[in-house]
């Protein structure tokens, strides 16, 4: 358990810095001066050469390119994301200010698309009602279809428009909540209901099932308690990923519903070009992503015993057992 | 596809099973009438081609469908809910909706076609080196997919927006470069598999170079389930590309594109409805008809 531990944290840090690595190769090595963009949108601006200098001279933008990547990567680890080229403030106080907003829709978001998505599956497959079987496996795809900001402006529609109930934009109170973390439960719920949906499909093909039926178990609880649990391990390994998507899915939403948050500050930066506050927002999604898949990893062997199993074998036989570990399945599951 | 495969391998495996030997001789009018039951037999793919065929005619020959001006504007006819003139109504200037619905088609579809295009190909190549290359390329090249997976697409695309600058050639660029990933990981295990079939064995054993493996044996038994992931991701693009243009990054008003349309219909949400309703479920109809289209081309494809 110890080495299954170790490898797994070193490497969530391999992750993390191969991110940062890629992000920053992306911002800083790809053609355009976004010093010069940054004081005028189209390259032009009315500043001289030696104050555009100075300019550079302050973010450290002068000096050779390893240079200033083994400066940020050392003050990444010391927990410092560089200062913003717009306000001058430090990126990790912009981040720290706006998180908890993104968090509150993000985290209902993901509670409600959850519930939702494996309500859907479970229904889907246990009713024998042609119709409503068909309804349901027919709605996630049309979840996925849907666009983020048609959706957002189509609930503003309908519930604050035309049918008073929530507020159109801002930060306040439970009432401004409940649109944007709707919006981000749709796609969420497509994606948990299509998994599950196949989980749950091929758990009810297993001889377990048929072995729980012969022994009498009601349909109900067969469905319920042997195939929902083994049918949803292949859901539980992709939660980094659906974290992630409720991440993303933050920039439109808020933007849409006009709510401070992670996803505006990232538009506004990209907007003007503050390279350090997009680096730094890439870096804290990648984090996020990181930690999930981490405790992922670590729950992981208490639901399923063989993972540990696999890690033990592997490590005296060097036998090809691992293929039951969380990134194993998740590198099938993302096959496409 | 999978006829190929066993054309190419069939030197080894002479014991093919009869069903496939019947079904290499059928001829094309066979062919296109099997095709056609197929499509009576299952009306939501004839649908979804359909929607599809109508976008790809609005993209090519927008005329066509809407021959009006999508710029001209009619101060008279302004915010006019949809109706017999207008069939997707007015905006703010009185421009036609549909028109510029249609016109607008172009843009949006060439900057998902451009984005799946450049993510197939540099993922294949990543793919491909890597899985035939093997050693501490392929151990670095994963890595990279690896972390590529790690940052939500959306996000990966805005940092390549800062980098690029603004416009729909770099909003494809950047929706792009979110399925190199999942290309690049399906290549490389394709290649695997087929590096050390019996096909690539025999022209090893004749003499040809690596290169020559590469190109005329790898690759062409490879492609298939690649293909088949593209038509999978060119919803998903779709999807991206409105997203960027709906916030501003892809192109400026007043030309149209899907996004930017729902963009400029937000002002007026609460007393045009249709402004921004009827653009969005264009993109809807299109998204869903490319995703059912793809996910029938592969019945073992994943939905994600």
């Amino acid at each position: 358990m110890a080495r299954y531990l170790a490898a797994r944290l070193l490497q969530a840090v391999g992750v993390l810095w191969a991110a940062f690595t890629v992000t920053f190769a992306v911002l800083y090595a790809l053609p355009g001066d976004a010093v010069a963009m940054l004081l005028g949108p189209n390259g032009e601006n009315d500043l001289t050469p030696e104050q555009l200098q100075a300019v550079r001279e302050q973010h450290g933008l002068d000096r050779p390119l390893p240079e200033q990547y083994l400066d940020r990567l050392a003050g990444l680890v010391r927990g410092d994301l560089g200062t913003s080229y717009v306000d001058g403030r430090p990126v990790r106080d912009l981040l720290a200010e706006v998180l908890p907003h993104t968090l509150q829709i993000a985290g209902l978001g993901l509670l409600l698309g959850l519930l939702t998505g494996a309500t859907v599956a479970v229904v889907a497959t246990w009713t024998r009602v042609a119709w409503l079987g068909r309804l349901l496996t027919a709605l996630p795809p049309l979840g996925v279809a849907v666009p983020s900001f048609w959706l957002g402006l189509m609930l503003l529609q309908l519930f604050s428009f035309a049918l008073p109930v929530f507020p159109a934009m801002g930060n306040q109170g439970w009432r401004s909540l409940v649109l944007p973390a709707v919006t981000l439960a749709v796609p969420a719920a497509a994606t948990v209901a299509q998994l599950l949906n196949k989980g749950l499909e091929s758990a009810l093909r297993q001889p377990y099932v048929e072995t729980a039926r012969a022994k009498g178990a009601g349909r109900t609880r067969v469905h319920l308690r042997h195939a929902l649990r083994n049918g949803s391990l292949p859901t539980v390994t992709l939660a980094g990923l659906m974290v992630g998507g409720v991440l993303g899915g933050a920039v439109v939403t808020e933007t849409v519903f006009s709510r401070a948050g992670l996803g505006r500050l990232t538009v506004a930066a990209v907007a003007s070009r503050d390279v350090p506050t997009v680096l730094g927002v890439v870096v804290l999604a990648a984090t996020v992503y990181v930690l999930v898949n981490l405790a992922v990893d670590l729950v992981y062997p208490l639901l399923d015993p063989r993972v540990v199993g696999a890690v033990r074998r592997r490590a005296t036989a060097r036998g090809d057992a691992s293929a039951f570990t969380p990134s194993a399945l998740r590198e099938g599951a993302t096959h496409g | 596809m999978a006829e190929t495969v066993l054309v190419s391998t069939g030197l080894a495996e002479p014991a093919a099973p009869a069903t496939t030997d019947r079904e290499q001789v059928r001829t094309i009018g066979d062919r296109a009438r099997s095709a056609l039951v197929e499509l009576i037999r299952r009306p939501g793919l004839t649908l979804a081609l359909l929607v599809l065929a109508v976008a790809l005619l609005a993209a090519l020959a927008p005329s066509l469908l809407a021959p009006g001006d999508p710029y001209a504007a009619a101060p008279a006819d302004r915010l006019q809910a949809p109706g017999a003139g207008h069939p997707f109504g007015t905006d703010q200037l009185g421009r036609d909706l549909y028109t510029r619905v249609v016109h607008g088609s172009a843009l949006s579809l060439s900057a998902a076609g451009l984005a799946v295009v450049f993510g197939l190909a540099v993922g294949s190549l990543l793919g491909l080196l890597g899985g035939f290359v093997g050693g501490l390329v392929d151990a670095a090249l994963m890595r990279v997919v690896d972390v590529l997976l790690a940052v939500p697409g959306i996000l990966l695309s805005l940092a390549m927006i800062t980098a690029l600058g603004f416009g729909t050639v770099n909003v494809a660029i950047a929706v792009g470069a979110g399925s190199i990933a999942s290309c690049a990981r399906i290549m490389r295990s394709q290649v695997l598999s087929v590096r050390t079939s019996d096909v690539v064995e025999a022209a090893v054993a004749g003499g040809a170079t690596r290169l020559r493996v590469l190109l005329r044996h790898v690759l062409p038994a490879s492609a298939a389930p690649v293909l088949v992931l593209a038509a999978l991701d060119l919803g998903g693009a779709v999807l991206a590309v409105s997203s960027l243009s709906f916030l501003g990054f892809g192109v400026q008003p007043p030309t149209p594109e899907w996004g930017a349309l729902v963009a400029e219909g937000r002002d007026y949400l609460s007393s045009a409805w249709w402004l921004t309703a009827m653009p969005g479920l264009v993109v809807v109809a299109t998204v869903l008809a490319a995703n059912h289209v793809a996910r029938s081309l592969d019945p073992e494809a994943r939905p994600s």
